[in-house]
């Protein structure tokens, strides 16, 4: 029974210095923030009635021209260099824009881009302007519409990897999924003011439970980042997660799968080595 | 050399050429440990599986690790952890291992501080312990550079500075351990070699000496009792097995050995598996990049303590500038314990619960370390500087005191 409390001695300070070092250090090193939240509350509801065949002549009239929709025959018609150096960015293809993005957000994304995307700081108040123009002069039936005709044409699934390649690989690389960013790295940086940083290994320096709360609203925990928010729903955004932990830590399944055999293997090896130990010291005590 | 019979059988071959029969009781079966000892006495050899862990699994990280600052981040965190079949498992048991045996190291040297296992002839167990401990710091510190990871880089960059501190030839002296101006490609070579050749080489010498040095003064007792034992040592053999105040290193030390060792097998395993991130710093998972500072630096946890000693002197004292202050305090930090064995001045070997001065000293030693290593993670800024600066201070003054406490409690008696 002595040894039981060295034990217990042992494991209280061991679990002092823990709790020092890590809870308490990361809740210092990272203030809480509030959770993510999917439905944009910030922004106003955009409300009217939309209208998927009126949505499709908007469509036409006011995005083509420099979105590729290739879901819906509208072809890229620029190569990624080309595009890049006239927009400042490569523009988004909106084939998968209907199913990965919140619908209000989409609608508050055309009327106003930055203030939907929270880059006001660095387009509006710098003198800059967003690549977009804004479409606030459309009333809220045809954004709706625009909005309605983006959905009709979204598949009703995406792979996780077409869902993370049309969310974020126009300015971020992934190169371990050999993903490079469609954006030249000179463009994205006139852009952006820096090079986006790889994302192979975001799922183990920054973890899910961060990611969750960035990609949803990076100011929240980065401010003053040049990167938007994008208006991922929350199924978009965990299949961005889920892409960047099948590349950043593709072994996750075999550790979680083989853990139980050797901690079972080990019990098992305790349980002989007591008794041993038990038998053994039975001659001496 | 005698005339040679002929061998009956291989062992018997063997025990012509190289004695195995005598090695075998002077390593083994009549290799005498006392019997009144608890648990913590199987730290030694926990320290050596964890040691061996360290050796196999960086064998398997050797064969796929490239030391050029091109190619390292990549090498660990996309050949080794994703490619290699199980390359991140020995990636796991490495990282998760350079932590934890720092944690049963620190257990040991406290069970030696509170047994008082370091005096009356055990002098130089303690030393060459202590000067284990300074080799696995070394390989640590050489250790964590190599992924080329944020933390790597800065880390070494900070601690390649503190060099700079020293009088006359600071400046010069970085550069020579740097091999450049800056933490460079020549850096992360160095620090491989040493990591992978020249320190686990002046480790295992170590070991060898603190295992040697076990021998003359043999291990200490849950009393500190003083055991005559050859004696001892005749009882066992002659059958009074129970009565014996010893008991023979195989198998009976090492069946109780195994079993703790088995037991923190499953604690080490369970951190491999599921509970590697405080060994494994996430921001480590961001490449090097001289030009983009982290928000926080700190080393891991092991050297929090003597790293707050460092920076815990935050303003000049006396016209002396506080770095040089902190440097002084971090220089005294490191080689302070290996000085017990005079510092205490006390003849008595007893466990710290039965001097009255001693044990008093012993506690608040434990909680200053941890107050210091809590303190040395967290922002220095505000009140954290202040309770870093008194931490630092008490942590000296401690050492201070003990000459002066143990000659008191020696006069006063044990007891």
């Amino acid at each position: 029974m002595k040894e039981l409390k060295i034990l217990g001695v042992i494991t209280f300070f061991t679990l002092v210095t823990y709790w020092g070092v890590e809870p308490l250090a990361h809740s210092i090193f990272h203030p809480h923030v509030a959770p993510a939240d999917f439905k944009f509350k910030d922004l106003p509801a955009v409300k009217g009635n939309g209208d998927v065949a009126k949505g499709q002549e908007l469509v036409a009239q006011n995005c083509t021209a420099c979105h590729s929709i290739e879901k819906a025959g509208h072809p890229q018609l620029m190569d990624d260099a080309t595009l890049a150096m006239s927009y400042g960015v490569t523009p988004p293809d909106l084939s998968l824009a209907g199913l990965i993005y919140d619908e209000n957000f989409l609608a508050n994304f055309i009327k106003n881009p930055t203030e939907a995307t929270k880059l006001t700081h660095k387009f509006d108040d710098a003198g800059r302007a967003f690549p977009m123009p804004g479409y606030a002069w459309m009333s809220d039936d045809e954004i709706l519409s625009i909005v309605a005709y983006l959905k009709s044409i979204a598949p009703k699934t995406a792979s996780n990897k077409e869902v993370f390649e049309s969310a974020c690989s126009r300015c971020h690389d992934m190169k371990y999924a050999k993903i490079t960013a469609s954006t030249p790295d000179a463009d994205i940086k006139k852009y952006m003011g820096s090079i986006p940083p790889d994302l192979s290994m975001m799922i183990r320096s920054r973890g899910d439970h961060y990611l969750e709360t960035f990609i949803n609203d990076p100011q929240k925990q980065l401010h003053g980042t040049a990167m938007p928010r994008v208006g991922l729903s929350k199924d978009g955004q965990a299949q961005v997660i889920g892409y960047l932990e099948e590349v950043g830590d593709s072994k996750k399944q075999e550790r979680e799968d083989l853990g139980p055999w050797v901690l079972g293997f080990l019990a098992i090896m305790t349980f002989f080595a007591f008794l041993w130990k038990r038998e053994i010291w039975n001659e001496v005590k | 050399m005698a005339k040679l019979e002929k061998a009956n059988s291989v062992g018997e071959w063997l025990d012509q050429r190289l004695a195995t029969t005598k090695l075998t009781k002077v390593m083994m079966t009549e290799y005498w440990i006392p019997k009144d000892i608890n648990f913590l006495w199987a730290m030694g050899v926990v320290l050596m599986v964890t040691f061996k862990l360290l050796i196999i699994s960086g064998i398997f990280l050797l064969m796929y690790y490239k030391p050029d600052v091109n190619m390292a981040f990549d090498s660990v965190n996309f050949t080794i952890m994703q490619d290699v079949a199980y390359g991140w498992l020995f990636r796991h048991i490495h990282g998760v291992a350079a932590s934890v045996v720092f944690l049963v190291m620190y257990i040991h040297m406290f069970t030696g501080i509170y047994y008082g296992s370091y005096k009356r002839g055990r002098e130089m167990i303690w030393i060459s312990g202590m000067l284990l401990f300074v080799l696995f710091s070394a390989e640590a510190f050489s250790g964590y550079m190599l992924p080329w990871g944020q933390m790597s880089y800065w880390a070494a960059y900070v601690i390649t500075n503190i060099f700079g501190g020293i009088p006359f030839i600071g400046d010069e002296l970085v550069v020579w351990i740097r091999g450049n101006f800056y933490v460079s490609d020549a850096t992360l070579t160095r620090f491989f070699m040493l990591h992978v050749f020249l320190v686990p080489l002046a480790i295992i010498g170590a070991i060898a000496l603190h295992f040697y040095a076990l021998r003359i003064p043999h291990v200490n007792n849950q009393k500190g009792e003083e055991i005559d034992f050859e004696e001892e040592a005749n009882k066992y053999k002659a059958g009074n097995k129970k009565r014996s105040k010893v008991i023979p290193f195989w198998p009976v030390f090492l069946s109780k050995d195994i079993f703790v060792l088995s037991a923190f097998l499953i604690f080490f395993f369970y951190l491999v598996f599921y509970h590697y991130n405080f060994a494994m710093d996430p921001v480590n998972f961001d490449p090097a990049d001289g030009l983009k500072t982290p928000a926080h630096i700190y080393p891991e946890w092991y050297f929090l303590w003597s790293y707050e000693v460092l920076r815990g002197f935050f303003f000049d004292i006396a016209g002396i500038k506080a770095a040089d202050l902190g440097l002084i305090a971090f220089g005294i930090a490191q080689v302070v314990f290996m000085l017990m064995p005079w510092l205490d001045r006390s003849p008595t070997v007893a466990p710290a619960n039965q001097r009255p001065y001693f044990r008093v000293w012993f506690w608040l030693m434990l909680v200053v370390l941890i107050v210091l290593t809590v303190y040395g993670k967290l922002p220095p800024t505000g009140t954290n500087a202040w309770i870093g600066f008194y931490a630092s201070i008490a942590f000296l003054l401690l050492f201070v005191a003990l000459p002066f406490l143990t000659a008191k409690e020696a006069k006063v008696g044990g007891k």
